[in-house]
C-alpha cells in the first residue's frame, strides 16, 4: 500500500500510461493508513462537527439581534462539565490499562465511565428542570432556545456513545486471547468519541458562556 | 513515496500479481429468508431495496404531477382537486423527486449495487450499518407517506419549505402535522443517508482490490464518491434547518419566525430570520443538484465509453471536473435567493461563481462529445439515453446561465422559465441517465436483457416528449406566467396562447408518464422472460462484469478477489484481439496490445 501521496499527486496520475501501470500494479487497494473502524469514527465526528458548526453559525447570526438576552448560567452546568471532563480522564486511564492488557481494570473503568455519563445526562436534565422552574422556557428567548437545543443534541450524541460503550463493555467481558487486539481497538474508538464529545461540549458551553 | 522509487521493484511486464488473501469470516452470511431478502446485509440486495422503494415513491410523485397538469389545463377533469390539494401535490412532487427518488436511487441504489463490484470488494465495509441505512430510509419514506393521511394533509409549502409561510395556518398542512412530518421525515432521511454515505466513502477509500488505484476507478465510482462527500457537507444544513423549524412549529421558538400577524392575530413568534432558513436550505439545496448530477455524470461517461468502444477522452480532466464542480457547488447557493433583497455585491459574487461552474461542466460535455468522435458507436438503448442526456443537460445548463445572472433572473424568477430550467437540468437529464443505466446494467442484475423494442419506444417517447413538455414552458416563463398558481383565470397579463400551450404540455406529460408504465412492465416481464444475456454483453472493461457468477452471488468474486492491471477504459487497443480488455486481464494475456496515450 502506498502512503503519503497527496491528493494532487493522485489526481495527476495517468492510469493509461505503461510506466504508471507498473506502479499501480503494486497498489494494495487502500488509500489511508487507518483501520476502517477509525476511519468510520472520523467520518462520524466529521459529520457531527459540521452539524454543530452550522448550529454555531446560526447562533452567531441570531445573537446580534436586539431581542437576544443573556441566558442564566446555573452552577450545575459547571458541575456537569467537570463530570464529563472526569469521564474523559478516566477513559485516558482506561486506554492505558487496555494497552497494558490489564482488562480487569478496563472493565471497572468502563463501568465507571458509563456511570459518569448517566450522571452527566441526569445533571443536564436537572439543569432543564431548574430553568423551567425559574420560568426560562424554550420559547422565552432565542438564547434559551439554543441552550435547550445544544444540550439536547449533545445529550443525544452521548446516548449514541453509551450504546457503543455498552458494546465495548460487552466485548471486554467476553474477551479471549484471540480477540484481544479487537477489544483494544474498540476501547480506543470509544475513547476517541468520548474525547470528541467533551470537546464539543466545551465549545458549546464556552459559546453560551461568553456570548 | 514517489513513482521513481518503484523503478527497482521486480515486477516483470508479464508477471501476474497474486490476489490478496481475504479472511472468510469477514463475510456476512444470510441464514434465513428474512436475512437473505428483507434484513439483508449484502450491498446488492440493499441496492435493489433502495431502488424499488425509490421508484415506488417516485411513481406516487409522477401521479401527483399528472394531477397538477390536469388542473392547469383541464380542470373539469379533476373537480375534486382544490387549491390546497394543488399546493400539497406541488410540494410532495418536488420533495419526493429530488430527495426520495433521485438522491436515494443514485447513491443508495446504484451506489450500493455498483461500488463493491466496481472497486473489486466483496461487500461494503460496514454491512450491518448499510442494512440499517436502508431501513432508516424506508422509515423516512413511511413518515412522508403518513403525512398524506393526517388531518390537514401533507404540507403545501412548496419543496423549499420557506418560513414563515411553511408553518402558518394559511398554508395547507402548515398548522397541522403535515409540515412536522415532512421535517421529521427529512431528518430521518439524513440520518439514514449518513449511515449509507459512511459505507460508500470508506469502501471506496479502503476496500478496493489489489491494483485498483483511485485513478483506475471507473468514473461512475468517482461520481458517486464525490457526490457522497458533497452530501456529507450539505445534508447537515438540511437537518439543522429541519430541527430548528420543527421547534418553531411545535414549541413556539423563533429561529426563523419573525413577528407576524396571522388572520388578525399577533403570533407568539418574534425576531426570527426567514432569510437564515433560506441560506441554510440552499447551502444544502444547491449541492443537492450536484449530489444528483455527479453520479449521473459518472455513469454517463461509462455508458458513452462502453457503447462507443472508445476510452473516455481526458479521464483525468473528467475526474478533476467532478472534484472541482463538487467544490464550487458550495459557493453558489445564494443564486437561488437573488430576489430575497440581498446586497447587490453579494449577488454579484454568487453570479460570478455560478458562471465559473459552467467551465468544468462544459469541459465534461466537450469530453463526452470528443469521446464519441470516431468511436465505433453502437446505438443501443443505453447509448441513446446517454446521448439524450448530453443534449438535455446542455440545454438545461444553458438556461442556467440565464438564471445565474441577477439581472436576467429577477424578471424570470418565480415563472415557468425556472420550472423548465430545473426540470431539464436536474429532472429529465438525470432521469435519462437512470434509464440508460438500468438498460445497461439490467443484464448484470438479472442475467437478461430488457426488451429492445419496448426500450427504443420508451426512449423516443421519453426523450421527445420531455422536450414537448419543457421547451414550451420556457416560453410560458418568458411571457410571464407565474409558477405555483392553482389556476390562471382570464387576465390581460397572461397571453391567450398559454391556455392552449398548457393543454399541449399536459397531453405530452401524460404520454411520457404512461410510457414509464410500459418501462415498468418491461422490467417486470424481462426479469423473468427477457432474452438471456451472455457474460459481459456490452464488452465493458470494468470489474462489475468480471464476477465469478453473473448475476453476482454473495461475496461477488468467488474464492479470489480480482487483481487489477489496467484502467477501466482499455477499448479498441491496437494489437488486442477483442475491442476491450477487462481491468483484471494481465498484460501477459494480451501480448500484442499496445497502450496508447489517450
Amino acid at each position: 500500500m502506498r502512503k503519503k501521496e497527496s491528493i494532487f499527486q493522485i489526481l495527476a496520475q495517468k492510469p493509461w500510461d505503461p510506466s504508471q501501470a507498473k506502479i499501480d500494479d503494486m497498489h494494495e487497494g487502500g488509500t489511508i493508513n487507518l483501520s476502517k473502524g477509525k476511519l468510520g469514527l472520523r467520518f462520524i465526528m466529521f459529520v457531527s462537527t459540521i452539524f454543530f458548526c452550522l448550529f454555531i453559525v446560526t447562533y452567531s447570526d441570531r445573537m446580534v439581534y436586539p431581542d437576544w438576552q443573556r441566558m442564566p448560567e446555573p452552577w450545575l452546568l459547571w458541575f456537569n462539565t467537570a463530570v464529563l471532563f472526569f469521564s474523559s480522564m478516566v477513559f485516558v486511564n482506561t486506554q492505558i490499562a487496555s494497552k497494558n492488557n490489564q482488562f480487569q481494570i478496563v472493565k471497572k473503568r468502563l463501568l465507571l465511565i458509563g456511570f459518569l455519563a448517566f450522571a452527566f445526562l441526569i445533571g443536564q436534565l436537572l439543569v432543564w428542570q431548574q430553568l423551567i422552574a425559574n420560568g426560562v422556557y424554550v420559547s422565552t428567548n432565542p438564547s434559551n432556545a439554543y441552550f435547550y437545543v445544544f444540550t439536547a443534541l449533545h445529550g443525544l450524541h452521548l446516548l449514541g456513545g453509551l450504546v457503543y460503550l455498552y458494546l465495548t463493555i460487552k466485548k471486554v467481558w467476553i474477551s479471549s486471547d484471540i480477540v484481544v487486539a479487537k477489544v483494544k481497538h474498540t476501547v480506543d474508538l470509544c475513547a476517541i468519541y468520548w474525547h470528541f464529545l467533551l470537546a464539543v461540549w466545551v465549545v458549546l458551553f464556552g459559546l453560551m458562556l461568553f456570548s | 513515496m514517489t513513482a521513481d522509487s518503484y523503478e527497482d521493484v521486480a515486477v516483470g511486464k508479464n508477471d501476474p500479481i497474486p490476489a490478496l488473501e481475504v479472511q472468510p469470516q469477514d463475510l456476512y452470511h444470510a441464514k434465513s429468508f428474512w436475512t437473505r431478502w428483507i434484513f439483508c446485509q449484502d450491498a446488492k440486495v440493499i441496492g435493489i431495496q433502495y431502488a424499488i422503494t425509490a421508484v415506488s415513491i417516485g411513481l406516487v410523485a409522477m401521479v401527483l404531477s399528472w394531477m397538477m397538469r390536469l388542473q392547469l389545463s383541464f380542470p373539469e377533469l379533476v373537480p375534486f382537486l382544490g387549491p390546497a390539494d394543488y399546493y400539497q401535490f406541488v410540494t410532495m412532487h418536488g420533495m419526493i423527486m429530488v430527495i426520495y427518488l433521485l438522491t436515494a436511487l443514485f447513491l443508495g441504489g446504484f451506489g450500493n449495487y455498483l461500488i463493491p463490484l466496481m472497486v473489486g470488494a466483496r461487500d461494503m465495509v460496514f454491512p450491518y450499518v448499510n442494512m440499517v441505512s436502508f431501513w432508516v430510509y424506508f422509515l423516512a419514506v413511511l413518515v412522508l407517506v403518513a403525512s398524506f393521511f393526517v388531518p390537514g394533509g401533507p404540507t403545501g409549502a412548496g419543496w423549499t419549505l420557506y418560513p414563515p409561510q411553511a408553518i402558518t395556518s394559511g398554508t395547507p398542512g402548515g398548522d397541522g402535522l403535515g409540515i412536522v412530518l415532512m421535517l421529521i421525515s427529512l431528518s430521518i432521511f439524513v440520518v439514514g443517508f449518513t449511515m449509507g454515505g459512511l459505507n460508500y466513502v470508506i469502501t471506496i477509500l479502503q476496500a478496493r482490490t489489489r491494483g485498483m488505484t483511485l485513478m483506475r476507478m471507473p468514473l461512475t465510482v468517482w461520481g458517486i464518491f464525490t457526490a457522497t462527500i458533497l452530501a456529507l457537507f450539505a445534508f447537515p444544513a438540511l437537518i439543522v434547518s429541519c430541527i430548528m423549524m420543527t421547534l418553531d412549529s411545535l414549541l413556539g421558538t423563533s429561529f426563523f419566525m419573525p413577528a407576524i400577524v396571522e388572520f388578525g392575530v399577533q403570533s407568539e413568534h418574534s425576531g426570527g430570520s426567514p432569510i437564515l432558513f433560506q441560506h441554510l436550505f440552499w447551502f444544502f439545496g444547491h449541492p443537492e443538484v450536484y449530489i444528483v448530477a455527479l453520479p449521473a455524470f459518472g455513469i454517463v461517461s461509462d455508458l458513452i465509453s462502453v457503447h462507443a468502444r472508445k476510452n473516455i477522452f481526458g479521464y483525468r480532466m473528467m475526474v478533476w471536473a467532478i472534484v472541482i464542480i463538487g467544490a464550487l457547488s458550495f459557493i453558489v447557493w445564494a443564486h437561488h435567493m437573488y430576489v430575497s433583497g440581498m446586497n447587490p455585491w453579494f449577488g454579484f459574487f454568487f453570479a460570478t461563481t455560478t458562471l465559473i461552474i459552467a467551465v468544468p461542466t462544459a469541459l465534461k460535455v466537450y469530453n463526452w462529445v470528443i469521446t464519441l468522435w470516431k468511436g465505433n458507436i453502437r446505438l443501443t438503448t443505453p447509448m441513446l439515453f446517454a446521448l439524450a442526456f448530453i443534449v438535455t443537460f446542455t440545454n438545461g445548463g444553458i438556461t442556467g446561465l440565464f438564471l445565474g445572472n441577477v439581472i436576467v433572473d429577477v424578471p424570470l424568477s418565480d415563472t415557468y422559465f425556472v420550472v423548465a430550467h430545473f426540470h431539464m437540468v436536474m429532472g429529465i437529464a438525470p432521469v435519462l441517465v437512470v434509464f440508460g443505466a438500468i438498460y445497461h446494467w439490467f443484464p448484470l442484475i438479472t442475467g437478461r436483457y430488457l426488451h429492445e423494442g419496448m426500450g427504443k419506444f420508451h426512449f423516443w417517447v421519453t426523450f421527445l416528449g420531455s422536450y414537448l413538455i419543457y421547451f414550451p414552458m420556457h416560453y410560458l416563463g418568458f411571457v410571464g406566467v407565474p409558477r405555483r398558481y392553482y389556476e390562471m383565470y382570464e387576465s390581460p397579463y397572461i397571453a391567450a396562447s398559454t391556455i392552449s400551450l398548457n393543454q399541449f404540455i399536459t397531453i405530452a406529460a401524460l404520454a411520457v408518464g404512461f410510457t414509464q408504465l410500459l418501462f415498468l412492465y418491461n422490467i417486470i416481464t424481462s426479469a423473468k422472460l427477457g432474452k438471456k444475456a451472455e457474460r459481459n454483453p456490452w464488452g465493458a472493461c470494468s470489474l462489475e462484469w468480471q464476477t465469478a457468477d453473473v448475476p453476482a452471488t454473495h461475496g461477488n468474486f468467488g474464492k479470489e478477489l480480482p487483481v487489477v492491471y489496467r484502467w477501466a477504459y482499455d477499448f479498441s487497443v491496437p494489437g488486442a484481439k477483442e475491442d476491450f480488455i477487462p481491468q483484471n486481464v494481465p498484460p501477459s494475456a494480451v501480448p500484442g496490445a499496445e497502450a496508447i496515450k489517450t
